[in-house]
């Protein structure tokens, strides 16, 4: 089987500083993988070079493009990795507010994506974006209201909505959960999980969160000082750790 | 006279503009920067268009400036001051002698020549500005085609509103590339765009030149199953008799009254001079009733 992305030897430095080192694997079509480890320790750094948000310095990045398969994002041109980065892409920010439009209803947030690759029809728009909201929990009669007016939990799923309505293959998500309360963050890893089970996508997640990796992830790449000290299925990982900070990792989670 | 160079800017500043108007022209739709000079009117009153008039004024050129549709108001009368004394030009009313319109929020009703210059006062002259608020990603988008945004504009009205409410402004995309806003027109306006005339924007406080040639394909973004219509207050001029022209509504008393008259006021005249009679039109007292 041809993996969906590839990545090899991926390097990015600012500056001086290292932001992430040597990074490598493979990532195959319905498969989840979760990236974690502490704050500054290059797991967002890793996942906006992956994402084409930051150029790394060295390294691959492969995806199986449905038209010419295997292609380096990094040397595409932009009008190409864009084109991607709103059809077979989707990118979930930790703030929902980087990812929507806080001036424009739910509807338009959503529509957005299917205008950007050429929708032009009123109602079959409507229509999606209707479907959408039902998918990701939002009553319907929000769906002209601005998602100002709408809470944490209820942004950050429709900014799942969003991205997800023009059917990608690969959804980037950057601590998805983050600054949620529990029980908002429960239902939302459970939408989550339906979705990416019921939609065969394949996600990166990155979050220092264990329990989310625990729940959504099959793989499991551990980071700390910009460099992967561990990977493995996650129940191996996060059950039998290896590396001595993984073991700090797992047993530093509250156990309530 | 001789105390302005012709056309108050100095040549050099016009060779700028001109050079700008060139470029504006090859690449219909496309925003032109240009290092916008200083004007002797604020910001918003038109210094964009006039300084591309004075770009493109000659000594023999007839001189047409409109506000709203109108010549004898503030803003028209004042710029036509301005070129008077600083140009020296011959300057008119009528739509058909002119040989270079500046206009502020319209298009003459008149059908424009190939011979005619129409130059648009432009305030805002990005179109997708009120969705994107960075210009290096509003410049991007244009460069990269990506119009996405700008049907979420269209959207909004139809999921607010049940139809797009975009009465002016409403974005054209030009000859299958730039997606342009045609300054204030009212949307009634934006089929005219596929004139005969050379249509050039010019926006001052932002600093843009843009351009429309002759015969340029200009076509109204809107959805499959929400034409693009071209609205226009429903009744005829009250003076004229016309149905076909854009109309301003006048309120005329404390009690409700009101009346539609033409927003093109020489095309209004000219209706009236060849006889015809609109329903309040008191032949002998036209000039007031018009204001």
């Amino acid at each position: 089987m041809t993996p969906l992305l590839q990545v090899n030897n991926i390097e990015k430095n600012y500056g001086a500083r290292l932001g992430c080192k040597d990074v490598s694997f493979d990532l195959y079509p319905g498969e989840v993988m979760g990236i974690v480890g502490e704050s500054g320790s290059g797991k967002s750094t890793l996942l906006n070079c992956l994402a084409g948000h930051l150029e790394p310095d060295t390294g691959e990045v492969l995806f199986n493009t449905r038209i010419e398969g295997m292609r380096d994002t990094l040397k595409m041109s932009e009008p190409e990795r864009r084109m991607l980065a709103r059809t077979d892409w989707a990118f979930v920010h930790q703030n929902a507010r980087d990812g929507l439009r806080m001036g424009i209803s739910a509807g338009g947030n959503m529509g957005e994506r299917l205008m950007a690759v050429g929708d032009r029809h009123y109602g079959q728009i409507r229509t999606q974006a209707t479907e959408w909201l039902e998918k990701v929990e939002i009553s319907e009669e929000r769906i002209d209201d601005r998602p100002s007016a709408f809470s944490g939990g209820m942004q950050q799923r429709l900014q799942i909505a969003r991205n997800l309505i023009t059917g990608p293959r690969l959804v980037f998500m950057d601590e998805p959960t983050g600054g949620l309360d529990v029980s908002v963050q429960a239902r939302l890893l459970d939408l989550i999980r339906s979705l990416v089970r019921e939609l065969g996508l394949s996600a990166i997640i990155v979050t220092h969160d264990l329990a989310v990796v625990r729940l959504l992830a099959d793989r499991l790449m551990v980071m700390k000082s910009g460099h992967v000290v561990e990977s493995g299925l996650t129940d191996q990982v996060l059950d039998d750790p290896q590396d001595a900070y993984t073991q700090l990792l797992v047993s530093s989670v509250l156990q309530v | 006279m001789s105390e302005y160079n012709f056309a108050y800017l100095d040549e050099q500043t016009k060779r700028m503009i001109r050079r700008a108007i060139l470029k504006g022209l090859a690449i219909p739709g496309y925003q032109v920067p240009f290092a916008s000079r200083e004007m002797p009117m604020p910001y918003g009153w038109g210094t964009g268009g006039v300084q591309v008039s004075a770009a493109c004024l000659m000594p023999e050129d007839v001189l047409k400036v409109i506000d709203q549709g109108a010549d004898d108001t503030n803003n028209a009368v004042s710029i036509r001051k301005f070129f008077e004394k600083t140009a020296n030009v011959e300057t008119t009313a009528a739509t058909s002698e002119a040989t270079l319109i500046q206009t502020r929020h319209r298009i003459p009703e008149e059908d424009l020549t190939e011979d005619q210059i129409l130059v648009y006062q432009v305030p805002i002259p990005e179109p997708l500005r009120f969705l994107e608020p960075r210009e290096t990603e509003t410049r991007k988008m244009h460069a990269l085609e990506e119009y996405g945004l700008m049907y979420v504009k269209l959207y909004e009205d139809i999921s607010q509103h049940g139809q797009i409410a975009t009465s002016y402004s409403y974005p054209l995309k030009i000859e299958g590339r730039y997606v342009m806003d045609p300054s204030p027109i009212p949307k009634f306006d934006n089929p005219k765009m596929e004139m005969s005339a050379i249509q050039l924007f010019g926006a001052g406080r932002e600093q843009r030149i843009y351009a429309v040639p002759p015969y340029t394909k200009a076509v109204s973004l809107d959805f499959e199953d929400y034409p693009f219509e071209a609205m226009k207050a429903d009744g005829c001029c009250a003076l004229c008799g016309a149905d076909h022209t854009y109309l301003d509504e006048v309120i005329i008393d404390d009690d409700g009254g009101r009346m539609f008259v033409c927003s093109d006021t020489d095309y209004c005249e000219s209706r009236r001079a060849a006889g015809h009679v609109g329903a309040q039109a008191t032949p002998q007292n036209q000039e007031a009733a018009a204001s």
